[in-house]
């Protein structure tokens, strides 16, 4: 039983640490809407008049740079909040077999 | 004259009434479901999509869910305001709402003709469809009830949807046209080629999912954070200590980004990614040239049979 224990214990933590390996992800996005909300200011400060198109275009681009951080952060919930139950359950099938 | 007027003003005003119903109904029916299908719980409450039945099905048991539902639900509204909206139309525009209803349907023809050209202009009804249903399943949880954008499934039957109507765009230069398609530049980037056309639904269901999703779970766990520190600060106190009190309007202000923006932004997003996907992936060259074969096979023809 207490290797049981010791097994679920190992589990539960790698699943949270696999949670903020996952969301590593987010530095890319996070450089990347700097860069163009950066490239955005510029623009709109070399020509003010645009500054509509330039931040609608901004804010679209923005969001499909977001998709890649999404991923991680899709990974990382999934990881706290559904993969606990899913492992122990086939921790316990496992246990259950060997016995 | 009057009488016949009074009698169809009735008929009118009654069918507007019913049209409201069918708008406001379906949303109210989900509110009940889900009031009387969720289990009490305490703490921090994250799952997915409840599941309302289970029906018996060969392979696999078919599973009527909370999205599928509100999805459901979400179309009829939808339904019962297009049909609100285009009630009693006059030639001249004269109430308020035929003016709303002709706004809507030339903003929408005018982005798909910006953004997709002549050819494709009788695909803004299916954009303005997605726009509408993914604002609206984003929207629905603002009265709380389970968004169904944030189920991967329902995100993942647009997406499949929108991957079967590029694919239909590409064939119309030809299969060999389109075969050949995956073997560019050279025919060693095909598996790459293979998993890049895959790719667009996937991303295409995840981008949309995630975002709504996670706003979701961020929201939760924020208003679930508020409660507990309000206990803990106030609850010494006799009866202000009962109240959560730091969770009241802190997280509405979160919700006003999350699910508001948010949402709006990935309706937009998605049909925007359809259009232009759609719109791109069209062989112009091929249908052209085969446009050109079908015109001189037809005049071989025409010609051998004068």
């Amino acid at each position: 039983m207490d290797m049981v224990a010791l097994a679920m214990g190992i589990m539960l933590g790698l699943c949270g640490v696999g949670a903020g390996i996952a969301l590593i992800a987010g530095i890319g996005p996070g450089i990347g809407e700097g860069q163009a909300v950066a490239a955005a200011c510029e623009a709109i400060g070399r020509q003010p008049e645009a500054k509509g198109d330039v931040t609608s275009t901004m804010i679209m681009g923005c969001a499909i740079a977001e998709t890649t951080g999404l991923y991680g952060l899709i990974i990382g919930i999934l990881l706290i909040f559904v993969a606990p139950g899913i492992f122990s359950g086939v921790l316990k099938e496992t246990v259950l077999a060997l016995k | 004259m009057t009488e016949q007027k009074r009698g169809r003003d009735a008929r009118f005003r009654l069918t507007d009434g019913l049209l409201i119903a069918l708008m406001i109904l379906p949303l109210v029916g989900c509110i009940v479901l889900k009031v009387l299908f969720t289990p009490e719980s305490e703490g921090v409450d994250i799952s997915g999509a409840m599941v309302f039945l289970r029906l018996p099905a060969p392979g696999q048991e078919l599973i009527i869910s909370e999205s599928q539902v509100n999805s459901w639900a979400i179309m009829l509204t939808l339904l019962g305001l297009c049909l609100y909206l285009t009630h009693g139309l006059t030639e001249k525009a004269e109430t308020k709402r035929q003016l709303i209803a002709e706004w809507i349907v030339e903003k929408c023809e005018g982005l798909v003709q910006a953004n997709m050209g002549e050819r494709f202009a009788g695909y803004s009804y299916l954009i303005a469809a997605i726009m509408g249903l993914s604002a609206l399943s984003s929207l629905s949880c603002l009265i709380g009830l389970f968004a169904p954008t944030g189920d991967v499934n329902v995100t993942a039957g647009w997406a499949i949807l929108v991957f079967c109507l590029v694919t239909w765009t590409k064939l119309q230069g030809g299969i060999l046209n389109y075969l050949k398609g995956f073997m560019e530049p050279i025919p060693v980037f095909t598996p790459m080629n293979f998993i890049s056309e895959f790719s667009l639904p996937v991303s295409m269901a995840f981008r949309h999912y995630g975002n709504v999703m996670s706003g979701a779970v961020i929201s939760a766990l924020i208003s679930t954070a508020l409660k507990g520190l309000s206990r803990l600060l106030l609850g010494a106190l006799p009866v202000i200590g009962e109240i959560p009190l730091l969770g009241i309007g802190l997280p509405a202000i979160l919700s006003i980004y999350f699910d508001v923006f948010s949402g709006l932004m990935q309706a937009f997003i998605f049909a925007m990614l359809t259009m232009l996907n759609v719109s791109g992936s069209f062989p112009q060259e091929a249908w052209e040239k085969r446009q050109r074969k079908k015109a001189a096979r037809k005049q071989r023809v025409a010609a051998a049979g004068a």
